[in-house]
Protein backbone atom coordinates (compact mmCIF):
# COMPACT_ATOMS: atom_id res chain seq x y z
CA UNK A 1 0.00 0.00 0.00
CA UNK A 2 1.15 3.53 -0.65
CA UNK A 3 1.83 5.48 2.51
CA UNK A 4 -0.93 8.02 3.15
CA UNK A 5 0.23 11.56 2.54
CA UNK A 6 -1.15 14.24 4.81
CA UNK A 7 -1.70 17.66 3.36
CA UNK A 8 0.59 19.20 5.96
CA UNK A 9 3.33 16.68 5.30
CA UNK A 10 5.99 17.99 2.92
CA UNK A 11 6.24 16.31 -0.46
CA UNK A 12 9.99 16.13 -0.01
CA UNK A 13 11.88 16.25 3.25
CA UNK A 14 15.64 16.10 3.57
CA UNK A 15 17.47 16.01 6.89
CA UNK A 16 21.20 16.47 7.46
CA UNK A 17 22.00 14.96 4.10
CA UNK A 18 25.67 14.63 3.18
CA UNK A 19 27.55 13.16 0.27
CA UNK A 20 31.30 12.91 0.26
CA UNK A 21 33.60 11.38 -2.35
CA UNK A 22 36.72 10.76 -0.33
CA UNK A 23 38.02 14.17 0.64
CA UNK A 24 35.61 15.97 -1.70
CA UNK A 25 32.32 17.12 -0.21
CA UNK A 26 29.45 17.31 -2.70
CA UNK A 27 26.78 18.22 -0.16
CA UNK A 28 26.98 18.73 3.59
CA UNK A 29 24.38 19.03 6.32
CA UNK A 30 21.57 19.68 3.87
CA UNK A 31 18.11 19.99 5.38
CA UNK A 32 14.99 21.34 3.72
CA UNK A 33 11.33 20.58 3.14
CA UNK A 34 9.41 21.09 -0.09
CA UNK A 35 5.73 21.88 0.54
CA UNK A 36 3.18 19.78 -1.25
CA UNK A 37 1.75 21.46 -4.36
CA UNK A 38 4.64 23.91 -4.65
CA UNK A 39 7.31 24.65 -7.18
CA UNK A 40 10.59 24.84 -5.32
CA UNK A 41 13.88 25.78 -6.88
CA UNK A 42 17.36 24.65 -5.98
CA UNK A 43 19.50 27.56 -7.03
CA UNK A 44 23.26 27.55 -7.08
CA UNK A 45 26.34 27.71 -9.26
CA UNK A 46 28.12 24.80 -10.89
CA UNK A 47 29.18 22.27 -8.28
CA UNK A 48 26.79 23.67 -5.67
CA UNK A 49 25.26 20.21 -5.19
CA UNK A 50 21.92 20.62 -6.98
CA UNK A 51 22.19 17.59 -9.26
CA UNK A 52 23.65 15.54 -6.41
CA UNK A 53 20.59 16.35 -4.34
CA UNK A 54 18.23 15.36 -7.16
CA UNK A 55 20.14 12.11 -7.75
CA UNK A 56 19.79 11.16 -4.08
CA UNK A 57 16.06 11.92 -4.18
CA UNK A 58 15.75 9.66 -7.23
CA UNK A 59 17.57 6.86 -5.45
CA UNK A 60 20.43 6.59 -7.95
CA UNK A 61 22.98 8.09 -5.58
CA UNK A 62 23.58 6.83 -2.06
CA UNK A 63 24.29 9.59 0.45
CA UNK A 64 27.09 9.30 3.00
CA UNK A 65 24.64 10.18 5.77
CA UNK A 66 21.28 11.77 6.41
CA UNK A 67 17.65 11.10 5.56
CA UNK A 68 15.48 11.78 2.53
CA UNK A 69 11.74 11.22 2.34
CA UNK A 70 9.49 11.66 -0.67
CA UNK A 71 5.71 11.62 -0.15
CA UNK A 72 6.37 10.39 3.35
CA UNK A 73 8.42 7.40 2.21
CA UNK A 74 12.08 6.90 3.05
CA UNK A 75 13.68 6.97 -0.41
CA UNK A 76 16.86 5.37 0.88
CA UNK A 77 15.04 2.29 2.19
CA UNK A 78 11.88 2.01 0.12
CA UNK A 79 12.52 3.82 -3.15
CA UNK A 80 10.54 1.39 -5.27
CA UNK A 81 7.39 2.23 -3.35
CA UNK A 82 7.59 5.86 -4.29
CA UNK A 83 9.34 5.88 -7.70
CA UNK A 84 6.10 5.11 -9.60
CA UNK A 85 4.68 8.35 -8.17
CA UNK A 86 7.70 10.42 -9.19
CA UNK A 87 9.44 11.25 -12.42
CA UNK A 88 12.48 13.08 -13.65
CA UNK A 89 13.55 15.25 -16.54
CA UNK A 90 16.95 16.54 -17.55
CA UNK A 91 18.44 17.76 -20.80
CA UNK A 92 21.50 15.64 -19.95
CA UNK A 93 19.61 12.33 -19.98
CA UNK A 94 18.06 11.63 -23.35
CA UNK A 95 15.45 9.43 -24.97
CA UNK A 96 16.56 6.78 -27.49
CA UNK A 97 16.89 8.59 -30.80
CA UNK A 98 15.78 5.82 -33.14
CA UNK A 99 12.48 5.25 -31.36
CA UNK A 100 9.59 7.51 -32.23
CA UNK A 101 8.21 9.75 -29.53
CA UNK A 102 5.15 7.51 -29.28
CA UNK A 103 7.31 4.38 -28.90
CA UNK A 104 9.43 6.02 -26.22
CA UNK A 105 6.34 7.09 -24.32
CA UNK A 106 4.83 3.59 -24.66
CA UNK A 107 7.98 2.08 -23.14
CA UNK A 108 8.04 4.49 -20.22
CA UNK A 109 4.28 4.21 -19.67
CA UNK A 110 4.79 0.47 -19.31
CA UNK A 111 7.80 0.95 -17.02
CA UNK A 112 5.77 3.24 -14.75
CA UNK A 113 2.74 0.97 -14.78
CA UNK A 114 0.38 3.42 -16.49
CA UNK A 115 -2.91 1.60 -16.97
CA UNK A 116 -4.27 3.14 -20.14
CA UNK A 117 -1.06 4.08 -21.90
CA UNK A 118 -2.64 4.72 -25.30
CA UNK A 119 -5.07 7.25 -23.83
CA UNK A 120 -2.39 8.88 -21.70
CA UNK A 121 -0.03 9.26 -24.66
CA UNK A 122 -2.82 10.72 -26.80
CA UNK A 123 -3.65 13.20 -24.02
CA UNK A 124 0.00 14.21 -23.66
CA UNK A 125 0.40 14.56 -27.43
CA UNK A 126 -2.50 16.98 -27.42
CA UNK A 127 -1.54 18.93 -24.29
CA UNK A 128 2.07 19.30 -25.37
CA UNK A 129 1.18 19.96 -29.00
CA UNK A 130 3.15 16.97 -30.25
CA UNK A 131 0.67 15.88 -32.92
CA UNK A 132 3.05 16.80 -35.74
CA UNK A 133 5.95 14.76 -34.50
CA UNK A 134 4.70 12.08 -32.11
CA UNK A 135 5.32 9.44 -34.78
CA UNK A 136 8.74 10.73 -35.76
CA UNK A 137 12.03 9.29 -34.48
CA UNK A 138 13.11 11.30 -31.43
CA UNK A 139 16.55 11.89 -32.96
CA UNK A 140 15.06 13.90 -35.84
CA UNK A 141 13.32 16.48 -33.63
CA UNK A 142 14.30 20.10 -33.08
CA UNK A 143 15.51 21.17 -29.61
CA UNK A 144 12.08 22.54 -28.72
CA UNK A 145 10.30 19.38 -29.90
CA UNK A 146 12.78 17.22 -27.97
CA UNK A 147 12.07 19.24 -24.85
CA UNK A 148 8.36 18.61 -25.24
CA UNK A 149 8.97 14.89 -25.83
CA UNK A 150 11.18 14.74 -22.72
CA UNK A 151 8.51 16.59 -20.76
CA UNK A 152 5.91 14.09 -21.96
CA UNK A 153 8.14 11.27 -20.70
CA UNK A 154 8.50 13.04 -17.35
CA UNK A 155 4.71 13.39 -17.08
CA UNK A 156 3.69 10.03 -18.54
CA UNK A 157 2.79 8.61 -15.12
CA UNK A 158 1.16 11.88 -14.00
CA UNK A 159 3.76 12.19 -11.22
CA UNK A 160 2.92 13.65 -7.85
CA UNK A 161 6.54 14.71 -7.49
CA UNK A 162 8.54 15.88 -10.47
CA UNK A 163 12.28 16.48 -10.26
CA UNK A 164 13.68 18.61 -13.04
CA UNK A 165 17.30 19.43 -13.72
CA UNK A 166 17.56 22.69 -15.69
CA UNK A 167 14.28 22.12 -17.54
CA UNK A 168 14.69 25.02 -19.97
CA UNK A 169 18.45 24.86 -20.56
CA UNK A 170 19.36 25.59 -24.20
CA UNK A 171 15.80 26.57 -25.15
CA UNK A 172 14.94 29.80 -26.93
CA UNK A 173 12.99 32.31 -24.80
CA UNK A 174 9.67 31.51 -26.50
CA UNK A 175 9.91 27.73 -25.96
CA UNK A 176 11.29 28.25 -22.46
CA UNK A 177 8.33 30.45 -21.59
CA UNK A 178 5.92 27.87 -23.01
CA UNK A 179 7.48 25.08 -20.93
CA UNK A 180 7.33 27.20 -17.75
CA UNK A 181 3.68 28.04 -18.33
CA UNK A 182 2.86 24.38 -18.95
CA UNK A 183 4.60 23.25 -15.75
CA UNK A 184 2.82 25.92 -13.69
CA UNK A 185 -0.50 24.73 -15.09
CA UNK A 186 0.39 21.09 -14.40
CA UNK A 187 1.15 21.83 -10.74
CA UNK A 188 -2.04 23.83 -10.31
CA UNK A 189 -4.30 21.26 -11.96
CA UNK A 190 -2.75 18.16 -10.40
CA UNK A 191 -1.70 19.37 -6.96
CA UNK A 192 1.74 18.14 -7.95
CA UNK A 193 5.08 19.21 -6.55
CA UNK A 194 8.08 20.24 -8.59
CA UNK A 195 11.63 20.51 -7.35
CA UNK A 196 13.78 22.05 -10.02
CA UNK A 197 17.48 22.72 -10.19
CA UNK A 198 18.23 25.75 -12.25
CA UNK A 199 20.72 28.45 -13.16
CA UNK A 200 17.99 30.49 -14.80
CA UNK A 201 17.16 33.29 -12.37
CA UNK A 202 14.21 34.60 -14.37
CA UNK A 203 12.72 31.12 -14.40
CA UNK A 204 13.16 30.69 -10.67
CA UNK A 205 11.80 34.14 -9.90
CA UNK A 206 8.72 33.48 -11.98
CA UNK A 207 7.93 29.89 -11.04
CA UNK A 208 9.23 29.09 -7.60
CA UNK A 209 7.26 29.71 -4.45
CA UNK A 210 10.31 28.66 -2.45
CA UNK A 211 13.94 29.18 -3.38
CA UNK A 212 16.73 27.15 -1.79
CA UNK A 213 20.09 28.80 -2.34
CA UNK A 214 23.01 26.38 -2.41
CA UNK A 215 26.70 27.02 -2.38
CA UNK A 216 29.54 24.51 -2.15
CA UNK A 217 27.16 21.74 -1.13
CA UNK A 218 25.44 23.67 1.62
CA UNK A 219 22.11 25.42 1.88
CA UNK A 220 23.07 29.03 2.49
CA UNK A 221 19.69 30.72 2.34
CA UNK A 222 16.03 30.07 1.63
CA UNK A 223 12.78 31.95 1.18
CA UNK A 224 10.39 33.20 -1.43
CA UNK A 225 11.91 35.22 -4.25
CA UNK A 226 10.42 38.36 -2.67
CA UNK A 227 11.88 37.57 0.74
CA UNK A 228 15.33 37.00 -0.71
CA UNK A 229 15.19 40.21 -2.76
CA UNK A 230 14.20 42.17 0.34
CA UNK A 231 16.80 40.49 2.53
CA UNK A 232 19.65 41.19 0.13
CA UNK A 233 18.32 44.58 -0.97
CA UNK A 234 18.47 43.64 -4.64
CA UNK A 235 16.14 44.08 -7.61
CA UNK A 236 16.46 40.61 -9.04
CA UNK A 237 17.52 37.09 -8.08
CA UNK A 238 20.57 37.25 -10.31
CA UNK A 239 22.02 39.93 -8.03
CA UNK A 240 21.14 37.82 -4.99
CA UNK A 241 22.78 34.81 -6.63
CA UNK A 242 25.96 36.82 -7.30
CA UNK A 243 25.93 38.16 -3.73
CA UNK A 244 25.92 34.61 -2.44
CA UNK A 245 28.21 33.10 -5.04
CA UNK A 246 30.88 35.78 -4.61
CA UNK A 247 30.29 36.71 -0.98
CA UNK A 248 29.67 40.22 -2.29
CA UNK A 249 27.75 41.52 0.72
CA UNK A 250 30.59 40.58 3.01
CA UNK A 251 33.07 42.21 0.63
CA UNK A 252 30.94 45.37 0.39
CA UNK A 253 30.71 45.64 4.19
CA UNK A 254 34.46 45.24 4.48
CA UNK A 255 34.95 47.99 1.84
CA UNK A 256 32.62 50.38 3.75
CA UNK A 257 34.37 49.61 7.02
CA UNK B 1 -5.35 12.65 -9.20
CA UNK B 2 -6.51 9.19 -10.14
CA UNK B 3 -8.57 9.56 -13.28
CA UNK B 4 -8.23 6.09 -14.67
CA UNK B 5 -4.91 6.91 -16.28
CA UNK B 6 -3.00 6.34 -13.10
CA UNK B 7 -0.79 3.55 -11.89
CA UNK B 8 -1.70 -0.08 -12.26
CA UNK B 9 -1.26 -1.14 -8.65
CA UNK B 10 0.29 0.00 -5.38
CA UNK B 11 3.97 -0.84 -5.23
CA UNK B 12 5.70 -3.45 -3.15
CA UNK B 13 9.40 -3.07 -2.55
CA UNK B 14 10.39 -6.53 -3.79
CA UNK B 15 7.87 -7.53 -6.44
CA UNK B 16 8.63 -8.86 -9.89
CA UNK B 17 6.78 -7.20 -12.72
CA UNK B 18 6.56 -8.88 -16.11
CA UNK B 19 5.14 -5.60 -17.34
CA UNK B 20 8.27 -3.62 -16.45
CA UNK B 21 10.52 -6.37 -17.78
CA UNK B 22 8.62 -6.51 -21.05
CA UNK B 23 8.86 -2.70 -21.33
CA UNK B 24 12.62 -3.06 -21.81
CA UNK B 25 12.11 -5.91 -24.27
CA UNK B 26 9.61 -3.71 -26.14
CA UNK B 27 12.19 -0.91 -26.28
CA UNK B 28 14.68 -3.25 -27.98
CA UNK B 29 12.03 -4.67 -30.28
CA UNK B 30 11.26 -1.09 -31.41
CA UNK B 31 14.98 -0.45 -31.87
CA UNK B 32 15.55 -3.53 -34.02
CA UNK B 33 12.36 -2.87 -35.98
CA UNK B 34 13.55 0.63 -36.80
CA UNK B 35 17.07 -0.35 -37.81
CA UNK B 36 17.59 -2.93 -40.56
CA UNK B 37 21.33 -2.27 -40.28
CA UNK B 38 21.32 -3.61 -36.71
CA UNK B 39 19.41 -6.74 -37.75
CA UNK B 40 21.76 -7.27 -40.69
CA UNK B 41 24.76 -6.84 -38.44
CA UNK B 42 23.39 -9.46 -36.04
CA UNK B 43 23.32 -12.09 -38.77
CA UNK B 44 26.31 -10.89 -40.79
CA UNK B 45 29.27 -12.51 -38.98
CA UNK B 46 27.58 -15.83 -38.24
CA UNK B 47 26.69 -16.14 -41.93
CA UNK B 48 30.19 -15.17 -43.09
CA UNK B 49 31.70 -17.66 -40.62
CA UNK B 50 29.37 -20.37 -41.76
CA UNK B 51 30.18 -19.77 -45.43
CA UNK B 52 33.92 -19.85 -44.81
CA UNK B 53 34.00 -22.89 -42.55
CA UNK B 54 31.32 -24.65 -44.54
CA UNK B 55 33.55 -24.76 -47.63
CA UNK B 56 36.48 -25.75 -45.43
CA UNK B 57 34.38 -28.67 -44.20
CA UNK B 58 33.53 -29.68 -47.76
CA UNK B 59 37.27 -29.74 -48.48
CA UNK B 60 38.18 -31.61 -45.29
CA UNK B 61 35.53 -34.29 -45.76
CA UNK B 62 37.46 -35.49 -48.83
CA UNK B 63 40.79 -35.39 -46.98
CA UNK B 64 40.16 -36.76 -43.53
CA UNK B 65 38.42 -39.88 -42.30
CA UNK B 66 37.41 -38.03 -39.11
CA UNK B 67 35.51 -35.39 -41.05
CA UNK B 68 34.11 -38.01 -43.43
CA UNK B 69 32.77 -39.80 -40.37
CA UNK B 70 31.37 -36.71 -38.69
CA UNK B 71 30.72 -34.13 -41.38
CA UNK B 72 28.96 -31.72 -39.06
CA UNK B 73 31.83 -31.42 -36.60
CA UNK B 74 33.11 -28.03 -37.68
CA UNK B 75 29.72 -26.61 -38.62
CA UNK B 76 28.12 -27.58 -35.30
CA UNK B 77 31.11 -26.14 -33.44
CA UNK B 78 30.84 -22.86 -35.36
CA UNK B 79 27.12 -22.59 -34.72
CA UNK B 80 27.41 -23.41 -31.03
CA UNK B 81 30.30 -20.99 -30.53
CA UNK B 82 28.18 -18.31 -32.19
CA UNK B 83 25.35 -19.09 -29.77
CA UNK B 84 27.73 -18.42 -26.87
CA UNK B 85 29.30 -15.33 -28.41
CA UNK B 86 26.00 -13.82 -29.60
CA UNK B 87 24.42 -14.42 -26.20
CA UNK B 88 27.23 -12.60 -24.40
CA UNK B 89 27.48 -9.85 -27.02
CA UNK B 90 23.69 -9.51 -27.25
CA UNK B 91 23.45 -8.90 -23.53
CA UNK B 92 26.32 -6.44 -23.71
CA UNK B 93 24.86 -4.53 -26.65
CA UNK B 94 21.38 -4.38 -25.10
CA UNK B 95 22.99 -2.56 -22.18
CA UNK B 96 25.36 -0.48 -24.31
CA UNK B 97 22.46 0.76 -26.46
CA UNK B 98 21.12 2.49 -23.32
CA UNK B 99 24.53 3.92 -22.50
CA UNK B 100 25.14 5.17 -26.05
CA UNK B 101 21.71 6.78 -26.23
CA UNK B 102 22.20 8.26 -22.72
CA UNK B 103 18.92 6.70 -21.69
CA UNK B 104 20.21 4.52 -18.85
CA UNK B 105 19.49 7.23 -16.30
CA UNK B 106 15.84 7.37 -17.35
CA UNK B 107 15.52 3.61 -16.99
CA UNK B 108 17.26 3.33 -13.64
CA UNK B 109 15.22 6.14 -12.04
CA UNK B 110 12.04 4.36 -13.14
CA UNK B 111 10.46 1.75 -10.86
CA UNK B 112 12.19 -1.15 -12.62
CA UNK B 113 14.17 -3.29 -10.17
CA UNK B 114 17.71 -4.31 -11.09
CA UNK B 115 16.68 -7.98 -11.25
CA UNK B 116 13.80 -7.11 -13.61
CA UNK B 117 16.25 -5.23 -15.78
CA UNK B 118 18.58 -8.22 -15.76
CA UNK B 119 15.70 -10.51 -16.77
CA UNK B 120 14.88 -8.14 -19.64
CA UNK B 121 18.50 -8.22 -20.80
CA UNK B 122 18.34 -12.03 -20.81
CA UNK B 123 15.31 -11.98 -23.09
CA UNK B 124 16.81 -9.39 -25.43
CA UNK B 125 20.07 -11.37 -25.63
CA UNK B 126 18.11 -14.50 -26.51
CA UNK B 127 16.24 -12.59 -29.23
CA UNK B 128 19.58 -11.45 -30.63
CA UNK B 129 20.98 -15.01 -30.58
CA UNK B 130 18.02 -16.34 -32.54
CA UNK B 131 18.18 -13.50 -35.09
CA UNK B 132 21.96 -13.88 -35.42
CA UNK B 133 22.45 -17.64 -35.50
CA UNK B 134 19.18 -18.63 -37.20
CA UNK B 135 20.22 -17.51 -40.71
CA UNK B 136 23.62 -19.24 -40.35
CA UNK B 137 21.89 -22.49 -39.37
CA UNK B 138 19.61 -22.18 -42.40
CA UNK B 139 22.62 -21.50 -44.61
CA UNK B 140 24.38 -24.63 -43.34
CA UNK B 141 21.31 -26.65 -44.20
CA UNK B 142 20.81 -25.05 -47.62
CA UNK B 143 24.41 -24.84 -48.78
CA UNK B 144 26.11 -27.81 -47.14
CA UNK B 145 23.18 -30.08 -46.51
CA UNK B 146 23.94 -30.04 -42.80
CA UNK B 147 21.17 -29.50 -40.28
CA UNK B 148 22.23 -28.56 -36.76
CA UNK B 149 19.04 -30.33 -35.66
CA UNK B 150 20.67 -33.68 -36.43
CA UNK B 151 22.23 -33.24 -32.99
CA UNK B 152 18.75 -34.00 -31.72
CA UNK B 153 17.60 -33.24 -28.18
CA UNK B 154 21.18 -32.66 -26.92
CA UNK B 155 21.21 -29.56 -29.12
CA UNK B 156 18.65 -27.93 -26.82
CA UNK B 157 20.74 -28.77 -23.77
CA UNK B 158 23.90 -27.43 -25.41
CA UNK B 159 22.05 -24.31 -26.58
CA UNK B 160 20.65 -23.51 -23.13
CA UNK B 161 24.01 -24.00 -21.43
CA UNK B 162 25.82 -21.75 -23.89
CA UNK B 163 23.15 -19.05 -23.74
CA UNK B 164 23.29 -19.02 -19.94
CA UNK B 165 27.09 -18.83 -19.95
CA UNK B 166 26.87 -15.92 -22.41
CA UNK B 167 24.41 -14.16 -20.08
CA UNK B 168 26.70 -14.65 -17.09
CA UNK B 169 29.80 -13.25 -18.80
CA UNK B 170 27.78 -10.45 -20.44
CA UNK B 171 26.32 -9.40 -17.10
CA UNK B 172 29.73 -9.22 -15.45
CA UNK B 173 31.01 -7.07 -18.34
CA UNK B 174 27.94 -4.82 -18.11
CA UNK B 175 28.75 -4.38 -14.43
CA UNK B 176 32.25 -3.25 -15.36
CA UNK B 177 30.84 -0.78 -17.90
CA UNK B 178 28.47 0.58 -15.25
CA UNK B 179 31.34 0.94 -12.80
CA UNK B 180 34.15 2.11 -15.12
CA UNK B 181 32.15 3.71 -17.95
CA UNK B 182 32.66 3.37 -21.67
CA UNK B 183 36.38 2.72 -21.13
CA UNK B 184 35.34 -0.88 -20.46
CA UNK B 185 33.19 -1.07 -23.61
CA UNK B 186 35.72 -3.06 -25.64
CA UNK B 187 35.40 -5.89 -23.10
CA UNK B 188 32.01 -6.66 -24.61
CA UNK B 189 33.72 -7.67 -27.87
CA UNK B 190 36.96 -9.11 -26.56
CA UNK B 191 36.35 -10.87 -23.27
CA UNK B 192 34.85 -14.11 -24.54
CA UNK B 193 37.72 -14.80 -26.91
CA UNK B 194 39.94 -15.55 -23.91
CA UNK B 195 37.90 -18.73 -23.57
CA UNK B 196 38.03 -19.68 -27.26
CA UNK B 197 41.41 -21.47 -27.27
CA UNK B 198 40.77 -23.13 -23.90
CA UNK B 199 37.26 -24.53 -24.11
CA UNK B 200 37.93 -26.86 -27.06
CA UNK B 201 35.55 -25.53 -29.66
CA UNK B 202 37.27 -27.26 -32.59
CA UNK B 203 39.50 -29.79 -30.83
CA UNK B 204 39.23 -32.09 -27.82
CA UNK B 205 40.52 -30.92 -24.43
CA UNK B 206 43.07 -33.75 -24.54
CA UNK B 207 45.24 -31.69 -26.89
CA UNK B 208 45.70 -28.99 -24.25
CA UNK B 209 48.66 -29.08 -21.86
CA UNK B 210 47.59 -30.52 -18.55
CA UNK B 211 47.74 -27.25 -16.59
CA UNK B 212 45.49 -25.58 -19.19
CA UNK B 213 43.15 -28.54 -19.17
CA UNK B 214 42.39 -27.84 -15.51
CA UNK B 215 41.29 -24.34 -16.44
CA UNK B 216 39.17 -25.76 -19.26
CA UNK B 217 37.42 -28.04 -16.76
CA UNK B 218 36.21 -24.94 -14.92
CA UNK B 219 34.46 -23.56 -18.03
CA UNK B 220 30.93 -24.84 -18.77
CA UNK B 221 31.46 -24.44 -22.54
CA UNK B 222 34.26 -27.04 -22.47
CA UNK B 223 31.74 -29.72 -21.46
CA UNK B 224 29.31 -28.58 -24.13
CA UNK B 225 31.88 -28.88 -26.92
CA UNK B 226 33.15 -32.21 -25.59
CA UNK B 227 29.54 -33.36 -25.40
CA UNK B 228 28.91 -32.20 -28.95
CA UNK B 229 31.88 -34.25 -30.21
CA UNK B 230 30.63 -37.27 -28.25
CA UNK B 231 27.27 -37.02 -30.01
CA UNK B 232 28.74 -36.52 -33.48
CA UNK B 233 31.71 -38.91 -33.34
CA UNK B 234 30.79 -41.56 -30.75
CA UNK B 235 27.02 -41.16 -31.20
CA UNK B 236 26.61 -41.00 -27.42
CA UNK B 237 24.98 -38.39 -25.24
CA UNK B 238 27.23 -37.77 -22.23
CA UNK B 239 24.92 -36.87 -19.34
CA UNK B 240 27.92 -36.33 -17.05
CA UNK B 241 29.13 -33.52 -19.31
CA UNK B 242 25.72 -31.87 -19.30
CA UNK B 243 25.44 -32.08 -15.51
CA UNK B 244 28.93 -30.59 -15.10
CA UNK B 245 28.11 -27.76 -17.52
CA UNK B 246 24.79 -27.03 -15.80
CA UNK B 247 26.30 -27.01 -12.30
CA UNK B 248 29.13 -24.75 -13.39
CA UNK B 249 26.64 -22.50 -15.13
CA UNK B 250 24.71 -22.08 -11.89
CA UNK B 251 27.90 -20.78 -10.32
CA UNK B 252 28.67 -18.57 -13.32
CA UNK B 253 25.20 -17.02 -13.55
CA UNK B 254 25.13 -16.39 -9.79
CA UNK B 255 28.55 -14.78 -10.15
CA UNK B 256 27.42 -12.67 -13.13
CA UNK B 257 24.30 -11.42 -11.33
CA UNK B 258 26.30 -10.72 -8.15
CA UNK B 259 28.98 -8.83 -10.12
CA UNK B 260 26.36 -6.70 -11.89
CA UNK B 261 24.48 -5.91 -8.68
CA UNK B 262 27.73 -5.13 -6.87
CA UNK B 263 28.78 -2.74 -9.65
CA UNK B 264 25.27 -1.23 -9.71
CA UNK B 265 25.57 -0.46 -6.02
CA UNK B 266 29.10 0.90 -6.51
CA UNK B 267 27.75 3.14 -9.31
CA UNK B 268 25.02 4.37 -6.93
CA UNK B 269 27.64 5.09 -4.28
CA UNK B 270 29.84 6.98 -6.72
CA UNK B 271 27.07 8.85 -8.52
CA UNK B 272 27.86 7.34 -11.92
CA UNK B 273 24.40 6.43 -13.15
CA UNK B 274 23.21 9.82 -14.38
CA UNK B 275 26.66 10.57 -15.84
CA UNK B 276 27.23 7.35 -17.78
CA UNK B 277 27.50 7.89 -21.52
CA UNK B 278 29.02 11.34 -21.14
Amino acid sequence: MNAPVHAAEPAIEVRRLAKRYGAVTAIEDLSFAVPRGSITALLGGNGAGKTTTLAILLGVLLPSSGEARVLGIDILKHRYRVLPRMNFGSPYVELPKRLTVRENLAVFAQLYGVRDATRRIAALAEELQMGDFVNRPTGTLSAGQKTRAALAKALVNRPEVLLLDEPTASLDPDTGDWVRAYLERYVAENEATILLASHNMGEVERMASLVLMMKAGRLVDRGTAGELLAKYGRDNLEEVFLDIARDRRKAEKETVA
Amino acid sequence: MNDGLGLAAPEREWGFSVRRTSAIVLRHYYLLRSSWARVLELAYWPVINMTLWGFMTVFLVGQSSLFAQATGLLLAAILLWDVLFRSQLGLGLAFLEEVWSRNLGHILVSPIRPYEYIAALFVVALMRVLIGVGPAALLAWGLYDYSIFTLGLPLLVFFVNLVVLGWAIGLAINGLILRFGLGAESMAWMALFVLAPICGIYYPLSVLPEWLRWIAYAIPASYVFEGMRAVLIEKTFRVDYVVAAALLNLVYIAGGVAAFLYCFRAARRRGLILQIGE
